[in-house]
């Protein structure tokens, strides 16, 4: 092994450790925001207090400023309807500051990005379906069960639980799923390093490993570099049906993701316009649009029966949509910087070895894990929790 | 080589499990309710303090949510009658949380019994707020020095902040007894105080981090 790949080997692991450290804080953050209380997310007795200085602080400051100002603005839109205006204008500004709790999956979006190899600008439609499906489920809940049903506040944080086990359930399951392909590719990749060179691409095993030279998304990566060392070019554990991950707009499969297509490059360097507008583009992430999105934000729901008590819940409804606009812009800004850093990470892997590669599925098998983790700790919170404060 | 390479892979694996550990602790909220409080210490007559009786007023937002379909003679008000399961659910909930309500007395901490009977809701139509009136007996009556009374939600789910012009009183003191209310600001800087005498390596019980939101009453009998 030549000297120079030693120290890229070296970088390709500082790299590694960066991502890790970007979806850590990610985490982090997103936990620091997690909403607790009446409609049952975890409230451990452990906890720390939220921070009263600094950026956090501040971000908190603004939020309880923002949503303190709502049943005035309300009222207000009650007498003249202008005052709407400045109620959305203070429910996207809340929005904003508010995307951030484990129910707005800042950090579940994030590494279902990273792990699933996504462009930024699918990033940025994922945040905006999920914010979008949040507003909806907020609205219909408080629809059916305040305007339709006349039901109570313990009725309605009942059927928050609900929706909210599912989708941490299924949060896990998209989480696992993606450790399986990617925990394969991951141990695909490590196995290969100790291929000799010469033999490389040559014997890769038919059944699980393809050769990829005619797969031009990929080639145009890959054929640059590291003229040394062939052998990982072709290693992507594609399952045969995956060696058409790229068509799926025109593929019969009908995938609903394609979590399996495992190469640890492509993507982020050139969207295709039809990975976004085709079905199949769109199915994919749909899962993940739907686990993230589905817990109604608490704060939607108070101001939604608030609005409904005044006789206005026209505005609530409104309200509740642009406040989910704001959500989906913070989201899909966090969402890109993890994106661009991962793009980041593979441009520096790809003129590397295959240790480049095996860094590259690393950092996604540690995303997968990510996202297993959060499900299950917001799963097991929610078990904690089921009694809720009842306030 | 070939090992450190497959380290790599597993320490951003490990990494991102670290910084789950981390998350998981640090989980804290940003307040949906709001609570303004008056609290009054009771005394008995032999000049022990038997416990603490909270008003808490709910923000008009939480209390129309909470109060919403709950059925009513009058549409838009409600009667004790009408909220009293509305306040056994509180109070029971509440059980969970230590009813956000920490004593020390004498620099000891102070247990609490749950509310007895009596304990009610009550709803003022105008500024649609809730109000919460129930009395936290002590387990055991002390006497006591010092004794501080804090309130807070360590989670900051719920923001509590006394009644500006009237946060609390003593009910039934020994004359001497001097009652005094720290806000939140203020004991931020008496937190930073506390945090810079101590060392980084030591360790001090008097001191409760996560109490930066407390409302605190501090009675002095000398």
């Amino acid at each position: 092994m030549p000297v120079k790949t030693v120290v890229g080997g070296r970088q390709v692991i500082h790299i590694a450790l960066l991502i890790a450290a970007a979806l850590l804080l990610a985490g982090v953050l997103d936990a620091a925001f997690a909403q607790g209380g009446p409609f049952g997310a975890p409230r451990g007795g452990a906890a720390p207090a939220p921070p009263t200085s600094g950026v956090l602080g501040w971000i908190f400051a603004k939020q309880a400023e923002f949503y303190r100002q709502f049943s005035g603005l309300i009222r207000a839109a009650k007498a003249d309807g202008s005052a709407a205006w400045s109620l959305f204008g203070l429910a996207f500004l809340y929005g904003v500051f508010h995307a951030a709790g484990p129910g707005h999956g800042k950090a579940v979006i994030s590494s279902y990005l990273v792990a699933n190899e996504e462009t930024w600008r699918r990033g940025v439609v994922l945040s905006f379906a999920s914010a979008m499906i949040q507003a909806l489920v907020a609205v219909a809940l408080v629809g059916i069960a305040a305007v339709l049903l006349n039901a109570t506040a313990a009725t309605m944080r009942s059927a928050v639980n609900v929706i909210e086990t599912a989708s941490y359930a299924l949060i896990i399951l998209i989480g696992l799923r993606l450790l399986w392909v990617k925990g394969r590719a991951f141990i695909n990749a490590a196995r290969n390093l100790h291929r000799p060179a010469a033999v490389g691409a040559a014997v890769t095993p038919a059944d699980q490993l393809h050769d990829h030279a005619a797969h031009d998304h990929h080639a145009h990566d890959h054929h640059h570099h590291d003229h040394d060392d062939h052998h990982h070019h072709h290693d992507h554990a594609h399952d045969d049906h995956d060696h058409h991950a790229h068509d799926h707009s025109h593929d019969g499969h009908a995938h609903c993701d394609h979590d399996d297509h495992a190469s640890a490059w492509g993507h982020a360097h050139a969207p295709e316009p039809e990975e976004l507008a085709g079905p199949g583009g769109w199915r994919r992430g749909l899962s993940a649009v739907v686990a993230v999105g589905a817990r109604p934000c608490s704060g939607a729901i108070i101001v939604l029966v608030f609005a409904l008590a005044q006789g206005l819940f026209w505005a609530g409804v409104v309200a509740t949509f642009v406040m989910g606009l704001g959500t989906a812009i913070t989201v899909a800004a966090i969402a890109t910087v993890a994106v661009g850093a991962k793009a980041w990470a593979g441009h520096f892997a790809q003129t590397r070895s295959g240790y480049g590669m095996l860094a590259m599925r690393g950092i996604e098998v540690g995303a997968s894990v990510v996202i297993i983790a959060f499900g299950s700790l917001l799963l097991a919170g929610y078990i904690v929790a089921e009694r809720g404060v009842g306030l | 080589m070939i090992r450190r390479r497959i380290c790599s892979g597993l320490c951003s694996v490990l990494a991102a499990c670290a910084g789950l550990a981390l998350a998981a602790g640090a989980a804290s909220a940003h307040p949906h309710v709001w609570v303004t409080m008056h609290s009054e210490l009771v005394y008995a007559p032999d000049g022990t303090i038997t416990g603490v009786r909270h008003t808490w007023t709910f923000d008009d937002m939480f209390s129309v949510f909470a109060t919403q379909g709950i059925d009513s003679k009058k549409k838009g008000e409600f009667t004790r009658e009408e909220l009293a399961p509305l306040a056994e659910v509180n109070v029971t909930s509440l059980k969970e949380y230590d009813f956000f309500t920490y004593a020390k007395a004498n620099g000891k901490d102070v247990e609490f019994k749950e509310p007895p009977a009596g304990y009610y809701l009550e709803f003022d139509p105008k500024d649609t707020v809730l109000t919460l009136h129930f009395t936290l007996p002590l387990k055991t009556p002390v006497k006591a020095k010092d004794l501080s009374v804090e309130v807070y939600d360590r989670e900051f789910f719920v923001d509590f902040s006394f009644n500006e012009k009237n946060p609390a009183k003593l009910v039934g003191a020994p004359a001497q007894c001097k009652l005094s209310v720290v806000n939140p600001q203020q004991m931020d800087a008496a937190l930073s105080q506390q945090l810079s005498q101590i060392g980084p390596d030591q360790r001090n019980p008097g001191l409760t981090i996560g109490n930066e939101f407390a409302n605190k009453l501090v009675v002095k009998c000398p």
